[in-house]
């Protein structure tokens, strides 16, 4: 390894010349580069060349990714379950692709870190006008990690109670998520029965009389695309002295009653519906937001206006006594990082689309979501599984077709056609979580339901 | 424009937008959609048929601000920022090497951009290839046998790699192990990693050059201890020349090693943890692997095990057989129908822990990242064995090239970065924050300062590979003159920066009376 004669001179990622080693070399007063290796013991001391390919030109990745890329399958897609295909404006990138943001640090020295302290501020107005809360963080990892830290937060504020309550309502991954936080934390999770598609109140107000629950943790819409009616929830939750969490899909929040108007005490979801392209998962961001006498129970980084030693306006990270790097393992939460660059993307989507074009995005999307209910509901094949329920752009169907077999003929023809619930759900096999948003046209629908008929033949 | 000071909401005038959409269901403002060619469509407005009580009563107050008001404000706001491409950033522990541009375009790419991640595996083969290579060639570079690259971050990656740790104890029966001990020079993330998993935090010793007091560790370790969080360079860039008999010990008492891949980038090419005696270990694909750090993120932890660990990792996995890559999700469902009580259901979904901890991320983890990491690794290819003796070579550099204005608390060869405390001369009250100010104002980022906790002034130094003989040079001739500045004009360095967009900022004020958003100041 290391040695000069070995050393890299044509690299464009290392750009030391032989004469800059020998120079350096001589500055520390070593003869060679192994030298500075010395210390380790030789039993330890990597021996052999790693084996990986010869390094590759910019070309050979290009071919390499794009030959990669030909595996893959563009769908149209007509799913959601926690990831939807919503229009991204073209400007967001553009912009998240300046090195200033994209390759900054941590604004830990807030003199030049003045743009993402700023853009983190933006975001947190924005994720607090769309929830009604009173005060966010800078972003969470994604919005499962970030229902987490809202129960880890409602179990520190409840001080000796143990228990936390999860409507069964609430998207399925997200419930193995928890538990399996849960488990190593120490917390109790149960899950509140459903009722036709909806969290079952009385059930839950049995469970809250039990005694021992810190929170209670509802979704809106739920997992099958539901907008439960949550009036009196708070009222129940809070008279058991715990917290109401409410996991939400931020999107939807330009039209559909706040967390805050349901009396939830934390919001949290995930961003990726505010115009994240799918991107086989990730990088999302979550957000978590709470009532402002909670917020020293917020985990991660916040940050907060004040003023330079010249009186002017300016950004900084806030209220840091809560985190790790100070209280280490009296920490509530261990996040260290937020997802800063994708709450930045959140904060120019939301910008872009603004008080009007949020709004819209929702009227396509219930109108496209309402029309492909519709059609598959008339070819005959498909049912309802919670009629009359209120959706805006997902929703669940039984069906007499086999769901796989449906699933692979759709997918054959470049349709991603929902997502069978029976993977997740005991007695749901006959089940599609069927989702459409604004991008999809009259056509593709159409082409949809055509395909759906085949099936039958 | 570095004076430019509005916020977005300032710049919002009612009845501006700055979108496009198609009119496929368009309700134009809450009438009826007729314009549709058969006619057919009849969409009527959500706010109608969705019952009111449902619906939101006030309008979310978001800008409205035109395409080009946007660009210019986040254009004008990003000048207010440094990063890697502004100048230099000696950030010790953080790594901020060069983030190369190919792997933006790669991890671009229309053929993956548009995946939804729950698209059937035969459509998804190109994007899960990409995975499964990319936790081969992490195994090659780590000596261990295989990884998950769900992780989100670094912290995300302990806490994960935790459960691991407690996982395979428990799936042993072994369920007194709790404790797990960590050096008192360690990232806080360790400690708070660790009490999140449920474990009890046992700090062990560091000696007097910051390296893990084996004497102390032997009277730790018995049959409550889990294991041992261990960084390899340690904090001050030293490498722990016990880490066998750490690990000879640890093993035999029963526990297992886990390693912090924060400082992983001086070991490319020079030594692998696997081959250390190290279990488990998580690694920052943003700062070994090149992807943008972003202001704080997205990043990404991959957590990687030793053979009899695999078992162990969370779901999803993937896998390749058959000249197929398949997604193994573990088995577990929800019980959706159930007259009496939950008991049922919950029975039903603890059996995703056959073996497996557990579940971490919805998905794969942030994919997009791991694209750009493994753009990267074929980018250097056997050339990545270069990185951790350049890496080194430019630590020592800077260290020895300074030592004679600030004072070097062990004097040692290091690794990727190394420690000072403060000036030489300290007589004129010149702390390291003030010198950390000062290099603002020349053109650079400060250094990580005040940790790790072992000195009062410390002042910890990582150049990375990436930065040019010229680059260090410059840096060393400005870090001499600020020593200089303390001496002959103290008061001025301690009222640094003074050429920044904003001064020293008022935290206190901050704290004291939180504003969080613009609301809070109107």
């Amino acid at each position: 390894m290391g040695e000069l004669e070995g050393a890299p001179t044509m690299n464009k990622y290392i750009p030391h010349t032989p004469d800059d080693i020998r120079q350096m070399l001589d500055k520390i007063g070593v003869n060679s580069i192994d030298d500075l290796f010395a210390d380790i013991p030789e039993s330890v001391r990597l021996q052999k060349e790693y084996e990986l390919p010869e390094a590759m030109s910019e070309e050979e990745i290009r071919a390499y990714f794009k030959a990669l890329g030909e595996q893959n399958q563009q769908q149209v897609i007509f799913a959601g379950g926690g990831a939807y295909d919503h229009y991204t404006p073209s400007a967001i990138d553009a912009l998240l692709s300046r090195s200033e943001f994209l390759t900054a640090y941590t604004p830990y020295q807030p003199e030049i870190s003045q743009g993402t302290l700023q853009y983190i501020f933006e975001y947190q107005s924005h994720i607090c006008e769309l929830t009604g809360m009173d005060c966010t963080n800078a972003s969470m990892y994604d919005g499962a990690t970030a229902a987490v830290e809202a129960i880890f937060m409602a179990v520190a504020q409840a001080k000796k109670k143990n228990r936390v309550l999860v409507s069964a309502t609430i998207n399925p991954t997200l419930v193995s998520i928890i538990h399996t936080y849960a488990k190593y934390k120490g917390i109790n999770v149960d899950l509140i029965p459903e009722a036709n598609g909806h969290t079952d109140r009385t059930a839950m107000q049995t469970m809250l009389a039990e005694g021992d629950v810190a929170g209670v943790l509802v979704g809106s819409p739920n997992h099958y695309g539901i907008i439960e009616d949550y009036t009196g929830f708070a009222d129940d939750i809070h008279a058991a002295k715990a917290l109401m969490i409410m996991h939400c899909d931020p999107s939807s929040l330009a039209v559909l009653k706040t967390p805050a108007a349901w009396g939830a005490d934390i919001a949290c979801g995930d961003g990726q519906p505010l115009g994240i392209p799918l991107s086989f998962g990730g990088p999302y961001v979550g957000f978590l937001a709470c009532k402002k006498e909670l917020v020293r129970k917020l985990p991660g980084r916040i940050v907060g206006a004040t003023k330079d030693v010249d009186g002017k306006r300016a950004f900084v990270l806030t209220l840091q006594a809560r985190e790790q790097h100070i209280r280490r393992e009296k920490a509530n939460s261990n996040i260290c990082s937020n997802q800063s660059l994708m709450a930045l993307h959140i904060t120019i989507y939301l910008a872009l689309m603004g008080k009007q074009g949020l709004r819209e995005v929702n009227e396509q999307s219930y109108g496209a979501a309402h029309y492909l209910h519709d059609e598959l509901v008339k070819t005959g094949l498909f049912t309802p599984a919670f009629p009359d329920a209120p959706f805006l752009k997902e929703f669940a169907l039984r069906t007499t077709l086999p769901v796989k077999a449906l699933q692979a003929h759709l997918a054959k023809h470049g349709y991603m056609a929902g997502i069978a619930l029976g993977d997740y759900r005991e007695g749901m096999d006959d089940c599609i979580l069927f989702c459409a948003t604004e991008k999809r046209t009259k056509e593709q629908i159409d082409e949809l339901v055509k395909l759906v008929k085949e099936v039958q033949l | 424009m570095k004076y430019y000071d509005k916020l977005i909401f300032e710049i919002s005038r009612p009845g501006r937008v700055g979108y496009s959409l198609p009119k496929n269901w368009s309700t134009d403002n809450g009438q009826q959609s007729t314009d549709k060619p058969d006619g057919s469509l009849s969409i009527v407005n959500c706010q109608l048929s969705i019952p009111k009580v449902l619906l939101r009563e006030t309008p979310a107050e978001l800008p409205e601000v035109s395409e080009l008001d946007v660009v210019r404000h986040y254009t004008n706001v990003s000048n207010k920022n440094f990063g890697v491409e502004t100048g230099f950033y000696p950030l010790g522990s953080c790594t901020m090497k060069y983030n190369p541009k190919i792997n933006e375009e790669i991890a671009h790419h229309p053929a993956f951009s548009g995946l939804h991640p729950l698209q059937n595996e035969e459509s998804v083969q190109g994007a899960l290839a990409i995975y499964y290579h990319t936790a081969r060639a992490l195994s090659e570079l780590t000596g261990l046998a295989d990884f998950t690259l769900t992780p989100f971050a670094g912290a995300h990656g302990e806490l994960t790699g935790l459960m691991v740790m407690r996982q395979y104890h428990l799936l042993r029966g072994d369920t007194k192990r709790t404790r797990v001990i960590v050096p008192d020079s360690a990232h806080g993330t360790n400690p708070a990693s660790a009490a999140v998993c449920g474990l009890e935090i046992v700090e062990v010793k560091s000696t007097a050059n910051g390296t893990v007091d084996t004497n102390d560790l032997k009277g730790l370790l018995d049959d409550t201890i889990a294991g041992i969080m261990m960084t390899n360079p340690n904090t001050l860039g030293i490498y722990e020349t016990q880490v066998v008999e750490i690990a000879r010990l640890v093993h035999e008492a029963g526990g297992l090693l886990y390693y912090d891949g924060a400082n992983l980038n001086p070991m490319l090419g020079a030594s692998r943890p696997g081959d250390m005696g190290f279990d488990i270990m998580h690694i920052n694909l943003h700062k070994t692997f090149s992807t943008p750090h972003g202001g704080g993120g997205p990043g990404s932890g991959p957590v990687g095990v030793a053979a009899h660990l695999v078992d162990c990792l969370p779901n999803p996995r993937v896998k390749f057989a058959d000249g197929k890559y398949r997604i193994e999700n573990g088995k577990w469902k929800i019980e959706s129908t159930h007259p009496d009580g939950n008991n049922s259901q919950f029975s039903i979904l603890n059996s995703q822990f056959n073996s497996s901890c557990g579940r971490v991320a919805a998905f794969m983890g942030n994919f997009g990242v791991v694209m750009k990491a493994y753009t990267y690794i074929l980018s250097l290819g056997k050339d990545i064995k270069h990185v951790g003796p350049i890496a080194t070579l430019n630590a020592n550099y800077v260290k020895e090239s300074l030592r004679d204005a600030y004072y070097l608390p062990v004097d040692t060869v290091c690794k990727h970065e190394f420690v000072f405390d403060g000036l030489a001369d300290k007589s004129t009250g010149v702390t390291t924050l003030d010198i950390a100010k000062r290099l603002l104002d020349y053109g650079y980022h400060a250094p990580t300062i005040y940790f790790p906790l072992l000195f009062h002034q410390s002042i910890m130094i990582e150049p990375t590979e990436t930065e040019s003989k010229e680059t260090l040079d410059d840096f060393i001739d400005i870090m001499h003159r600020v020593a200089e500045e303390a001496l002959s004009d103290p008061d001025m360095v301690k009222s640094a920066p003074h050429t920044t967009p904003v001064r020293r900022l008022d935290e206190t004020t901050a704290a004291k009376n939180p504003l969080l958003k613009y609301r809070d100041l109107m």
